[in-house]
């Protein structure tokens, strides 16, 4: 996090040796962009803070540490694909879930649908990508979150 | 002064949700506690990134040239594109909402659709940053999985969704 600071301080400390008008016309451009996309984000925050809070812990855990290893699979796949979760929560989550018996394969389709694929970022992704493109993405993510996921059953033997 | 719809209904979003938080915490419903907490723990994360991304987004802007990125990223450029972008993508913080304006930027500039949708997958999927975290919850054998299935996947499909979509000249939204 650290480092995102640093980068940006010195890139725009050596931009304005290099040549200050240019600098503060870039600024200006990143302020701009920013407030036009402020309500985007907005709604975004808005989504996912409600998605967040109606899907606690235990139902996550009750719905994907199963027995039955399809429904569970299923489950984390559109789980995923309608809840966005920032990294910072959603891996400890995923410890959480595999200590409570959930499996390899259907954590990997969770948190791989949680970040490739998100119903609650679609608003903003609509605004940068065009809905078509927004939507031609997010389909084609889930099959790669299934393959991975399937990849992963595979490879911890859970799968057959 | 009008307002555009979007704005009003964007506005009305907002009171409808403040309304509910204020609720909440009147009747103390817990849920709704929950949601507003859980509303600035993201805000709060957002607003501790998002202001660099953007600044660094106008540097970019005025700094790089639209030749550098054509030639690099764009309809001339060779394979050396997807390992550029793979790095770019690679050591992003964030996740969707910090690719997408940065993927914006780069097709302003005139990087290739398929490059671009490679860097948004890419910076959702497979961070560097991200997996050290990851492999400390889960294990160094999932995360090498994951990437080892998803990162010629999303390659695969990006240049397959965005050949079709460049095929038909698609264009993106006007600059955010």
């Amino acid at each position: 996090m650290a480092a995102i600071y640093i980068l940006t301080t010195v890139l725009v400390v050596l931009s304005f040796l290099a040549d200050r008008k240019k600098t503060w016309r870039g600024l200006r451009i990143g302020v701009k962009r920013f407030l036009k996309i402020a309500p985007a984000f907005l709604s975004m925050l808005l989504l996912v803070s409600v998605v967040l809070s109606f899907t606690p812990d235990q139902f996550l855990a009750d719905v994907l540490a199963r027995d039955s290893k399809w429904i569970a699979m299923v489950a984390g796949l559109s789980l995923g694909s309608v809840s966005v979760m920032p990294g910072f929560i959603a891996f400890p989550l995923c410890g959480i879930l595999l200590e409570k018996g959930a499996l390899y394969m259907v954590l990997s389709a969770f948190s791989t649908t949680l970040m490739m694929i998100g119903i609650a970022t679609f608003p903003l992704e609509k605004a940068y990508l065009g809905t078509r493109l927004a939507l031609a993405r997010n389909a084609v993510s889930f099959f790669v979150a299934l393959a991975v996921a399937i990849a992963t059953g595979l490879v911890y033997g859970e799968l057959l | 002064m009008k307002i555009p719809r979007k704005q009003r209904r964007n506005l009305g979003l907002a009171g409808v949700f403040g309304l509910f938080v204020l609720t909440s915490f009147l009747l103390d419903f817990s849920p709704g506690q929950e949601v507003a907490r859980n509303f600035l723990l993201f805000l709060g994360h957002m607003l501790r990134v998002l202001p660099c991304v953007f600044l660094l987004i106008g540097l970019f802007d005025v700094w790089v040239s639209r030749e550098t990125i054509e030639k690099h990223l764009g309809s001339e450029a060779g394979p050396w594109a997807y390992v550029w972008v793979f790095l770019l993508a690679g050591t992003t913080v964030g996740g969707l909402h910090i690719a997408l304006p940065v993927a914006h930027a780069l097709r302003s500039k005139g990087a290739r659709l398929d490059i671009v949708l490679t860097f948004v997958s890419c910076g959702a999927v497979c961070r560097v940053p991200m997996t050290l975290f990851e492999a400390s919850f889960l294990g160094w054998k999932f995360t090498l999985v994951r990437f080892a299935v998803s990162m010629p996947l999303v390659l695969l499909t990006s240049v397959l969704v965005g050949r079709h979509f460049e095929h038909r000249h698609y264009q993106l939204p006007e600059e955010k």
